[in-house]
């Protein structure tokens, strides 16, 4: 994948940029230029606006895949969730921090920034978003929390690494 | 609008095709199709050809011409297109050959579905495969086709009840109708211990329930319906040819374990020939995965929703059921060459409207339902075949 095909998504997989339609009130991730929900799809162009999920929410399903996807290998076996955010959209991603056999549908969890997979020895690092159950509402998982992430300028941070 | 018959059918043994090539396997269904269709190729108008994969999996797209040429058709320049929709790409094919005839634009053509994937490494066609997902947004944060329809699974099992052993049915009952399919790339029994015991790909989904990689080419030919006894003694009309989307990403959908594009297409298809899931004898439905066929009979009908896990182990969709399901052995034994599948899929209904099924004959079978699926869902494509009186 070329690094500028990542990059633009970084707002999105780095900070968990959605949209919300000023019409109707749903919120999206990732952002979309129309809504779905709005009867006539008119009714909401040009009011999509930025939405930021807060990255909580608790796993819809979860399968622990075996056979990985490419650049996933060394990570088997690893469980992969459907999380529904409290925002209302649901999200795809690795759920860590936590054996297979302690990930259950209904677990609460919260989105944390970490490494997604490398291309080779060589090649671009992914990060963006994973999951780790939140036993403590106030208790943070370990990594740096999304909103530290957030503040860094990262498009640049990557256009120049 | 005029009405469309399926003059002539022909399909590839299926399977690790090592010493074919793509164009070999594509030319030999064509042929097939157009001798069982009794015309020769000066009577053909189109060739629609259903590929999911070749840039990737041979390096070669543009594909659609090259078939058509060593089919020996380039001097006439007859317009040849491939169709593309992940692994319905067969089915879609199959719906735009029928729109070409029943517009009054062609009489006849083919519609080939053809798919090489031994030639790469597994886990590269595995990457291709999840290819039909949404790549930017579900497989960059690790999942694998399987692992969606494992996520499927798990869902449906939360929510209904459905278990291991039931999804394990689906995989004995596959194997034992592809016992009898000589062109199946399996034709060994499983056990559900067998099923259960293999190795995990991603959970509660194991080896055995996933179908495998393979090499295969399909075709038909179509023409108009009342012209069709000319060209054989047993006509199956196409009743309905009904294609369904739906968003690309599983997670953008309200519900899971179900596929809105099936039952939408479902529900077109019943009522434009009118007739009911009741009216079924036969179908082939898609089963890449063990949950599919589960998830496919409650969206078409069939069951009532939730039910499909007991319902299924009762036997009661085996042979000599209402309706028997994937006579050929389904993708799960007959074999996944992804562009091929919504081909072959008509190939068998076909043999079995007209009574040519041998073995696996469903007796009576007047009415089948063919049901092909592209990724988790996103295009669904179902077709009514009828025996023509």
């Amino acid at each position: 994948m070329s690094i500028a095909r990542f990059w633009r998504e970084t707002p999105r997989r780095y900070n968990l940029g959605g949209s919300k339609c000023t019409a109707c009130g749903t919120v999206y991730f990732p952002p979309r230029p129309v809504c779905p929900h709005c009867t006539h799809h008119r009714q909401s162009i040009e009011k999509m606006v930025p939405f930021q999920l807060s990255g909580s929410g608790e796993v819809v399903s979860y399968t622990v895949v075996h056979e990985a996807a490419e650049g996933f290998e060394m990570q088997v076996p690893y469980v992969v969730a459907l999380v529904k955010t409290d925002e209302g959209p649901v999200l795809t991603g690795q759920v860590v921090d936590v054996e297979p056999d302690g990930v259950a549908i209904g677990l609460r969890v919260r989105a944390t920034f970490r490494k997604l997979r490398e291309e080779g020895q060589a090649g671009v690092i992914h990060y963006g978003y994973k999951f780790a159950p939140v036993d403590d509402p106030d208790r943070a998982p370990r990594g740096p929390p999304m909103a530290e992430v957030r503040a860094a300028p990262a498009a640049t941070d990557r256009a120049s690494a | 609008m005029r009405e469309v018959a399926v003059l002539g059918v022909g399909q590839t043994r299926f399977g690790e095709l090592w010493d074919r090539s793509f164009r070999e396997i594509g030319i030999e269904a064509g042929l097939q199709a157009l001798v069982d269709a009794k015309l020769s190729s000066a009577d053909l108008g189109a060739l629609f050809l259903g590929n999911m994969a070749s840039g990737t999996l041979i390096d070669q797209e543009h594909i659609a011409p090259l078939i058509a040429d060593y089919a020996g058709l380039a001097g006439r320049h007859l317009p040849a297109v491939r169709v593309e929709g992940g692994g319905a790409s067969g089915a879609l094919a199959l719906h735009q050959g029928y729109l070409a005839v029943a517009s009054g634009l062609y009489d006849y053509v083919v519609v080939g579905g053809a798919e090489k994937l031994t030639d790469v490494p597994d886990a590269t066609a595995t990457q291709i495969t999840a290819s039909t997902a949404d790549h930017e947004w579900e497989v960059v944060f690790g999942a694998t086709l399987p692992a969606l329809w494992g996520l499927v699974a798990r869902r449906h099992m939360h929510l209904h009840g459905t278990t291991r052993e039931q999804l394990a049915q689906v995989s004995v009952h596959a194997h034992e109708m592809g016992s009898k399919n000589p062109n199946a790339h399996y034709r060994n029994r499983l056990t559900v211990e067998q099923v259960i015991g293999a190795p995990p790909i991603a959970e509660p989904l194991g080896v055995l329930d996933c179908a495998p990689f393979s090499d295969g080419a399909a075709a038909v030919v179509l023409g108009p319906l009342d012209t069709a006894r000319r060209h054989t003694d047993t006509p199956v009309r196409i009743a309905a040819s009904v294609v369904g989307c739906d968003t690309m990403a599983l997670q953008h959908r309200e519900e899971i374990t179900s596929v809105g594009a099936t039952v939408e297409a479902a529900s077109q298809a019943f009522r434009r020939a009118r007739r009911a899931a009741t009216d079924v004898q036969v179908a082939e439905i898609h089963d890449a995965y063990s949950i599919c066929p589960l998830i496919g009979l409650e969206d078409l009908g069939f069951v009532e929703r939730g039910r499909a896990g007991p319902e299924f182990a009762t036997g009661r969709f085996g042979s000599g059921g209402s309706p028997t399901i994937n006579p050929s052995g389904g993708t799960k034994a007959q074999g996944r060459p992804f562009g091929a599948v919504g081909v072959a899929q008509v190939v068998e209904l076909v043999r079995q409207l007209r009574g040519e099924a041998k073995e696996r004959q469903v007796s009576g079978a007047t009415l089948g339902l063919a049901h092909d699926l592209g990724g988790t869902g996103a295009t669904s494509v179902v077709h009514l075949l009828e025996r023509a009186n």
